[in-house]
């Protein structure tokens, strides 16, 4: 098996999974009807992309292992998520900076990513790509409305900026894996990503009249299995049934 | 035309099954019959997205969990129109809204009871859901046009729900014996329920009346319930599960299966308030909302800057 494929392809799917059980959430709770939509909606863009990662990457490991496998049966130290993705979903404030720092950067990648000399990849990305365009405009287009409402919106985007800004450099600085795929042609370099990103972050947050925290630390570790306190609990909901009940089909 | 020969003409459409559209005449009792029965069944929908989405981080499989997200987000769209339809008729969302906050509007009582295991998504999609279609499937040829429209499209959804709730149950009963356990003892605690999801019985019922004669309803309560029986015993018998009656048995000669007395005083102390979640769930909605006013806020602050930016 190809392990630096494996394990940049558990990257992203990861971040999906994790991002999309985040936002399921919100299901049944969001502010208003319309956006409790939305959210469902984006997790579950975010749970099928995430199931084409985890059926890919089954394959290539090549054990008779399914998708329901990594995602049920790993333990918190084998998933390689960013940071961002695992934090609380917080106020719909919070949710949303979450979001867009995820989305600036998702967009971008799968665009680049179409280009993968990998097929499989490749096509993955420009069915993701469609949906992503989509997620950046909703969140981008909160990120105004709040950023540019009144003073209280204003203040907890601020505020939700300030806490998730450290937890959004993550996922361009390249992993190990990153920089392998990179290298052989299969995934993209992420410095162009980090350009094109920050420049659309910029854009946004400038318009929102939100102010960009100076970017000083950055809160790493994801991508190589190092997680915050909070991934343990989310892993203990998501696969609850599947550690009590081994073996058993649903 | 003065009133009397208002109410004649619609009662000539009534007759005639002509449907009514939201900018003709009608008497004041049918627009508030409606707008209650419709603006019950979009809280219903809302409140109804809370013990399934209960469960949504804890799907089995992903598979399930994409399931599962779809079907809430369904039923979010589902009070969505409906909200709309009742609309038509002249109110506003957010007045409907403040009487379910309030307490003031019902939603179905079935949602008051808890999603305890994974089976009680199988379980609600296959009897809940096969309830309320044959509650709904007569509503899509109801008099007032927008709701029976709205209707048509939230029939063909609830049916798949239906039959995704049923492969659930399947999927159990051909499992492990937990499993199996598990969806017993989720039909135990569904069944009667399901059952007082069709109101009370015709002779206790106040609105049938009204709702009868000007085509709101086209059965009574008893011959849905009835109906129910009949199409889901037999299912539960494919399952290998034991309806939980022990006066449940076939009659020959009435060709319907007689079943046992639904406890009534549980019925009405659920509708009063006193059921397992009736708490938790409209403290839910109050939280959503409440929580959610400064976005509102935002939005509309955000909007009218924008409007003024491009008059100006």
């Amino acid at each position: 098996m190809d392990t630096n494929k494996f394990n940049y392809i558990l990257q992203q799917a990861d971040n999906c999974l994790i991002l999309g059980q985040r936002l399921g959430e919100w299901c049944g709770h969001g502010p208003i009807l319309e956006q409790d939509i939305a959210m469902t909606n984006i997790s579950l863009d975010l749970i099928g992309q995430a199931r084409l990662f985890y059926q890919y990457a089954a394959e290539l490991q090549d054990e008779g292992k399914t998708e329901d496998d990594l995602a049920y049966l790993r333990d918190a130290w084998d998933f390689r998520n960013v940071k961002l993705v695992e934090q609380p979903n917080g106020d719909f404030a919070q949710t949303i900076i979450r979001q867009f720092l995820y989305d600036t950067f998702s967009c971008y990648y799968y665009e680049a990513l179409k280009e993968s000399n990998d097929e499989r990849l490749a096509s993955i990305a420009a069915k993701s790509h469609k949906e992503t365009l989509y997620h950046v405009k909703w969140s981008g287009d909160w990120v105004l409305r709040l950023g540019d409402g009144t003073s209280e919106s204003h203040e907890r985007a601020q505020s939700a900026l300030d806490l998730l800004r450290p937890y959004a450099d993550e996922l361009v600085i390249p992993s190990e894996a990153d920089q392998k795929a990179a290298e052989e042609g299969y995934g993209p370099d992420l410095g162009k990503i980090a350009e094109l990103r920050s420049e659309k972050l910029n854009a946004v947050l400038s318009e929102s009249t939100l102010n960009v925290p100076e970017s000083g630390f950055t809160h790493s570790g994801g991508k190589d299995g190092r997680h915050t306190e909070h991934l343990g609990y989310i892993l203990a909901d998501l696969q609850f049934l599947q550690r009590a009940y081994p073996g058993n089909k649903w | 035309m003065n009133t009397e020969s208002l109410e004649k003409h619609f009662n000539d459409k009534i007759e005639e099954d002509i449907r009514i559209e939201p900018k003709d005449w009608m008497p004041e009792k049918y627009r508030k019959t409606l707008i209650r029965q419709i603006s019950q069944h979009a809280h219903s929908e809302i409140v109804g997205m809370l013990p399934e989405a209960n469960w949504i981080t804890r799907a089995p499989t992903l598979r399930r969990k994409a399931a599962a997200l779809a079907k809430v987000q369904d039923e979010a769209g589902h009070g969505l129109y409906l909200y709309s339809a009742c609309e038509t008729l002249g109110v506003e969302r957010d007045d409907l809204l403040a009487d379910l906050h309030s307490g003031k509007a019902k939603y179905s009582s079935i949602f008051n009871y808890p999603t305890l295991t994974w089976a009680d998504m199988g379980a609600i999609g296959w009897l809940v859901d096969g309830a309320a279609i044959m509650n709904q499937v007569p509503l899509c040829r109801a008099s007032y046009g927008p709701y029976a429209r709205a209707m048509v499209r939230i029939c063909k959804e609830e049916s798949f729900h239906q039959r995704q709730g049923y492969e659930i149950m399947l999927t159990l009963c051909k499992g492990s014996e937990e499993q199996k356990n598990m969806a017993q003892d989720a039909l135990n605690r569904w069944w009667w329920p399901s059952l007082m999801m069709f109101g009370p019985t015709d002779k206790d019922s106040k609105h049938t009346a009204d709702s009868m004669r000007w085509g709101i309803k086209r059965f009574t309560n008893d011959e849905l319930r009835q109906k129910f029986v009949d199409v889901t015993v037999p299912q539960a018998d494919i399952l290998g599960l034991t309806v939980p009656d022990k006066d449940l048995k076939w009659n020959e000669e009435s060709g319907h299966y007689d079943f046992g007395e639904i406890n009534w005083e549980e019925f009405y102390n659920v509708i009063s308030g006193n059921g397992p979640c009736n708490r938790e769930r409209l403290e839910a909605r109050r939280n959503a909302h409440d929580k959610g006013e400064w976005v509102r806020e935002a939005a509309q602050a955000y909007a009218e800057k924008k409007s003024r930016n491009k008059a100006a």
